[in-house]
């Protein structure tokens, strides 16, 4: 090891009201870079949906509607909403990962807000929300499927799509800070959504359920987010109610999780 | 009061001179109690080394220190900052490296410094100039653009250590920095170590090796189960436990008894004592006790197939502090039938 002198001495560290966001960009880049590195940890928002829409378009397509084309309408924003949902496990894993290496010991001894990792990992996971709303417009388009909005609506769809992903990923962000591996992380958070996205209009309508489940699925975040995409996208309804009760519900994600899992974080040791 | 081993009264000074001070320290992980009420202080621009063995409570004291972790009881000074009132001031004027390397895996060398840098509010240039600095002064330029996982052990603690100097600390906590590193890397860590505290900066270094803290310290704490049984100057230290330590093993057993009237003779005070089946030690002081055992043991016609002079293993360290030795750690099937 040679000694160099290091000379030049640098201007002290300023501190400020925007480093918060800062920190938090400096982190996002750090998820970015990741993906890019491993594109294969984007099948979840790839190639996992196009085999979810090919498979329940052909073979629940003739049984649900009259045909596999009309289904695809109905389907579609179903499928958008069911994998968002799944896909914020990986954050929940990268969050235990993290922890199960150390990094996190030395971003917690650096003189960086306690939020920005987290918020760091969720703003690094816009890229794979936006990718599956891409992909999922790609292969609706391919199947004839058909956007009859402007792309205004199209572009509200996303945001409220990301707006949506980024505040249920405080529960599973929590699941990653407490759970002991990423086994368990993937297992709690799976367990809780699949119920949550069958339970829900995505696949079929609420009114052929039995009453009892038909409030759950009426009331269940991820149908109003559904109702929401069909009504920008295909025009099926008014956008205006079902936007805001999904922005309600991303409220609560947040007033719910984000507070349990910055504690949690904070409490770590 | 913490326990002296010179005689002399070394009260802890507690003032703005010191970088470092823990007072009280008490931390319990359910039964566990790692830490009993630890006092220490580390003066500015000095090296305090943490000397104990598995199990002391040294990353604890060292996490605690570093804002990682919150005490049960007592508190703690650090760059004139409490670290349960004002962490994030601490934060900004301290360097860790843990015991167990602290770097993100699948980014590169170059880029853990850089993410460092910026996370300190670098600007761009300044953050990638000080990683190229740093690079450079760890030895890690030609793998500065391979994924830290492909690092050797020696490789991650380097830059493990170079991400913790990023922003120019005052203080830095170095937690078993050379565990696990070859002879000739523990020497070069040594020397990086040295010339951390050439710049000015005060280190508090934990250790299992005497011989480390007695390379790199001014001052040396022995923690044993969360408790400080000894706090001085390694010239004290070593007044007591031995400078040095020589082992004699005769090549007939029955010699033990002659060779260790001899040792006796020359010991620095400490008793004889046995640390290995058929092997003798002793600490001795001053530069003639090897010629004068080797004489007496050629007058007396004793064979010896080992000879040796070397500082006192931690083991013999407590021994001699405490008359006791360490109770062996149980393994695995030993826990079982106990
Ligand atoms: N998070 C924890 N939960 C439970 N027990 C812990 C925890 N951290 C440390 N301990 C216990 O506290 C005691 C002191 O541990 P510590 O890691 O501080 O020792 P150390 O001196 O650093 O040892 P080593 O030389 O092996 O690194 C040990 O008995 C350890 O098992
Ligand atoms: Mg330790």
């Amino acid at each position: 090891m040679s000694a160099t002198a290091v000379t030049h001495d640098l201007a002290a560290v300023k501190h400020g009201p925007f480093d918060v966001i800062r920190h938090s960009w400096v982190l996002a880049k750090r998820s970015l870079v990741k993906t890019w590195r491993t594109p294969e940890g984007l099948i979840d928002v790839t190639l996992s949906p196009i085999m979810f829409t090919l498979l329940f378009t052909f073979i629940f397509g003739g049984a649900i509607a009259n045909s596999p084309g009309q289904y695809l309408v109905f389907l579609l924003p179903g499928i958008i909403g069911q994998n968002i949902a799944f896909a914020s496990v990986g954050i929940g894993i990268q969050l235990n990962a993290d922890m199960e290496k150390g990094i996190f010991d030395r971003f917690r001894a650096l003189p960086i807000s306690r939020i920005a990792p987290l918020l760091g990992a969720a703003l690094g996971d816009i890229v794979r929300y936006v990718l599956l709303f891409g992909i999922m417009l790609a292969t609706g388009y391919a199947l004839g499927y058909r956007i009859t909005t402007t792309p205004v609506h199209v572009l509200g769809a996303l945001l409220l799509i990301i707006v949506f992903a980024l505040s249920l990923a405080w529960a599973p962000m929590l699941v990653g800070l407490l759970a002991r591996s990423q086994r368990a992380v993937q297992g709690i958070v799976f367990m809780t959504l699949f119920p949550l996205t069958f339970a829900s209009n995505a696949f079929v309508p609420t009114e052929t359920m039995p009453a009892w489940l038909a409030s759950f699925a009426e009331a269940n975040p991820l149908s109003h987010l559904i109702n929401a995409i069909r009504a920008l996208l295909t025009e099926t309804g008014p956008w205006q109610g079902p936007v805001v009760a999904t922005l309600i519900w991303s409220a609560v994600f947040v007033v719910i999780f984000a507070p349990l899992a910055i504690r949690t974080y904070n409490r770590k040791s | 009061m913490i326990p002296n081993v010179s005689g002399c009264t070394y009260a802890l000074p507690m003032s703005s001179e010191n970088a470092v001070e823990a007072h009280g320290l008490v931390k319990n992980f359910k039964e566990t109690k790692a830490l009993r009420g630890v006092d220490f202080a580390v003066p500015r621009g000095t090296v305090l080394g943490v000397l104990g063995p598995n199990g002391a409570g040294k990353t604890t004291a060292v996490r605690i220190l570093a804002t990682l972790l919150r005490p049960d009881a007592g508190h703690a000074m650090v760059a004139g900052f409490d670290v349960a009132k004002h962490p994030s001031e601490v934060r900004k004027r301290v360097g860790l490296t843990g015991q167990y390397a602290s770097i993100d895996e699948e980014l590169t060398g170059r880029e853990n410094l850089i993410m460092i840098g910026s996370l300190l509010n670098m600007t761009g240039t300044n953050a990638k100039a000080r990683a190229k600095e740093l690079l450079e002064w760890f030895d890690l330029t030609e793998a500065a653009d391979r994924m830290a996982k492909t690092y050797s052990g020696g490789m991650r603690r380097r830059l493990d250590l170079a991400a913790s100097l990023t922003g120019h600390p005052e203080i830095v906590f170095l937690d078993e920095p050379t565990t696990g590193l070859d002879p000739a890397k523990r020497e070069d860590m040594w020397d990086v170590v040295r010339d951390i505290v050439a710049r000015g900066t005060s280190v508090l270094l934990t250790t299992q090796y005497l011989e480390e803290a007695d390379a790199l310290a001014d001052d040396i704490v022995v923690i044993n189960h969360g408790e400080v049984i000894a706090h001085d100057t390694a010239e004290n230290l070593k007044r007591v436990v031995g400078s040095q330590t020589l082992r004699v093993r005769p090549s007939d057993p029955a010699d033990a008894a002659a060779v260790s009237v001899i040792l006796s003779e020359v010991s620095a005070g400490a008793a004889v004592d046995q640390p290995r089946k058929g092997e003798l030690a002793v600490p001795v002081v001053g530069d003639k006790a090897l010629t004068s055992v080797v004489k007496k043991l050629a007058t007396q016609k004793i064979s010896v197939t080992e000879l040796s002079l070397m500082l006192p293993s931690l083991d013999e360290v407590f021994f001699n502090l405490t008359g006791e030795r360490q109770k062996p750690e149980l393994t695995p099937e030993e826990e079982l039938s106990a």
